[in-house]
């Protein structure tokens, strides 16, 4: 009695100490979360005081309405989220279009292309800059352009510019294909004896398998378009244009002491993200377990 | 048998349909960019007029230009504080939370709360974070009677500060690599030195972290290639400065290519940077392989 007594005791205080630590690293996590909502919710002279206030003595939301204000970042918001969603609907569709054909159906060259693709990968996004800008500036018969792809700025400019290089990335292909290879291929037979469609196969009978791993590409898509960053300040020069990250950064780079507004621009830029994440948890955390497992 | 050729040749042309707007993508925005980038590291071209082959200008002035063997400084000096302190903290979160306990699963939430926000949005509260006077970091370090520095202004600290932002954000996606790799270690490993009378902290050392040697070594790849193409968070942060100790490889090639036009040149410090980041990418591939067939 007295031995197993002992042996809960070492155990709670093991599990008490696991807590107390565990909580301490959550907090040192969550602080910078805090911080801003904090500055964001806080009135002006509250903002600016030693030693730090933790708790505001009364809630504004007038730092909100500034940031909305000052610029307008609501356009701001519209553009990111168009950007994103876009993003989404390409590489879902293509990414699974090209994934199903290199993982259910015989061509000579599926090997090789697929290959192709995935050593891609490893170019950093740095080299293709610079000339795929001269690329979209040279679109033929686009944006003022003639058949030479001279005269207007061609892609330049335009969401398109932005959507379209990353429209079917590599990665979109190489998850989808996993996962069509680990579907059996027996559904496919017979659906090509009873007379279906190649495209209908893949329409109605595969593609609605990979609900799961749809989710978990677009969410990864979503989180990428949403805050990227260097793509669309390239690409985009007209402030109408501008995404949400652009506004966040031209604020806190114009406005440097403004930090109310500026962490309340800063929230609105992370909160679709934290939605999205609550919403869907499960998701997020199978696509970072492949990432890891496949690089 | 010529119906089985007709029905093959049926499936390889639906499957080129398939792949057709993921090619015609990849050729327009990869493959073509790719080429580009390296004729393009020959010339002068300059946006608005001139594009003359210069021979191998470009690479000999790479030489002697110590602002971009600084910025390669920079992203290494930044790259040896940061890889290992990612590790660490990585795997040490991954030990903690490998537990069934009952709030495991909220502390694994608050830790991998940070990954979800763009570089943008933590660089700018960070910003706020890191004030001299009113941030938080140095609020709280009043507590304890030290005068915090001013993080993002001075060359000794600047650094740091960026090191801090992007250990918050991704420290919690590697968590959960690791936390995958944990749960991958054969337990009898742990009853036999349990037998052998081994205590928690030898199991550490000795089962766990061997074990996860390539988990370790894809993580610290992956990351030695981000940091290597470090921007946004150096961008918002500092701005490359003070005095350019916090500049990098990839802002000074956006500067040289989209502020002072020299793109021909741009493309050739491109170049340099992507054999940089080439290498590690093999690494990481070797090791990915090695670590499929131990799975």
């Amino acid at each position: 009695m007295e031995t197993t007594g002992q042996l809960t005791g070492a155990k709670a205080l093991r599990r008490t100490g696991f807590y107390l630590f565990s909580a301490i690293i959550a907090i040192v996590m969550f602080l910078p979360f805090y911080w801003s909502l904090l500055t964001a919710i806080k009135p002006d002279e509250e903002i600016f005081t030693i030693p730090i206030q933790w708790i505001p003595t009364s809630i504004t939301f007038d730092h909100f309405v500034k940031a909305f204000t000052t610029v307008p970042f609501g356009l701001y918001f519209w553009n990111s989220f168009v950007l994103a969603v876009l993003g989404v609907l390409f590489n879902l569709f293509f990414g699974s279009l090209s994934g199903y054909a290199f993982a259910k159906l015989k061509f000579r060259l599926n090997q090789p292309l697929f290959r192709i693709l995935l050593a891609a990968m490893m170019i950093p996004g740095i080299v293709t800059m610079i000339p795929s800008v001269y690329v979209l500036q040279h679109f033929p018969l686009l944006g003022g352009n003639n058949l030479m792809g001279e005269g207007g700025y061609g892609l330049m400019n335009t969401i398109w510019g932005v959507i379209l290089p990353g429209a079917s990335g590599s990665f979109a292909v190489f998850f989808m294909r996993q996962f069509f290879v680990s579907l059996p291929g027996d559904m496919l037979e017979v659906a090509r004896i009873e007379g279906a469609g190649e495209f209908r196969i893949f329409w109605r009978i595969y593609l609605p398998l990979t609900a799961p791993a749809l989710a978990t590409l677009g969410i990864f898509t979503f989180q990428a378009g949403w805050n990227s960053f260097l793509w669309p300040m390239i690409v985009l020069n007209d402030p109408e244009k501008h995404t949400i990250q652009m506004g966040l950064q031209a604020f806190s780079y114009n406005y440097q002491t403004d930090f109310g507004p500026m962490m309340a621009g800063a929230l609105v830029a992370i909160a679709p993200i934290l939605v999205l994440f609550l919403l869907l948890q499960r998701y997020f955390v199978q696509g970072i377990a492949f990432s890891g497992v496949k690089g | 048998m010529s119906a089985i050729n007709k029905l093959e040749r049926h499936q390889a042309r639906t499957a080129y349909l398939f792949i057709a707007p993921t090619m015609l993508l990849f050729i327009i925005f990869m493959v073509i960019p790719v080429v580009m980038a390296l004729y393009l590291s020959f010339t002068n071209y300059d946006v608005l007029s001139r594009m003359d082959w210069v021979g191998w200008d470009n690479y000999r002035r790479l030489l002697d230009d110590s602002l971009l063997w600084l910025t390669f400084r920079n992203v290494l000096l930044y790259a040896v504080i940061f890889v290992p302190l990612n590790i660490m903290v990585s795997f040490g979160l991954g030990l903690l939370v490998n537990h069934a306990w009952r709030g495991v699963k909220l502390f694994r939430t608050l830790y991998y709360l940070p990954t979800l926000t763009s570089a943008v949005a933590a660089a700018t509260v960070w910003l706020w974070l890191l004030h001299p006077e009113f941030g938080l970091v140095n609020g709280l370090l009043s507590y304890i009677g030290v005068t915090g520095p001013a993080w993002v202004a001075q060359t000794e600290t600047a650094m740091m500060a960026i090191v801090l932002v992007t250990l918050w954000q991704s420290v919690g996606s590697n968590m959960i690599i690791y936390l995958a790799g944990l749960q991958g270690v054969p337990g009898h490993l742990y009853e036999s030195a349990r037998l052998d009378g081994a205590n928690r902290w030898d199991m550490i050392r000795y089962i766990t972290w061997p074990q996860l040697r390539p988990t370790t070594f894809l993580v610290s790849t992956m990351a030695i290639i981000g940091a290597l193409q470090l921007f946004d968070q150096a961008f918002v942060l500092t701005q490359g400065g003070p005095a350019n100790m916090t500049k990098t490889p990839v802002y000074l090639i956006y500067q040289q290519g989209f502020n002072q036009l020299q793109m021909g040149y741009a493309s050739a410090q491109a170049f340099v940077l992507a054999m940089a980041i080439l290498i590690f990418s093999l690494i990481n591939m070797r090791i990915t392989k090695a670590e499929e067939s131990v799975i």
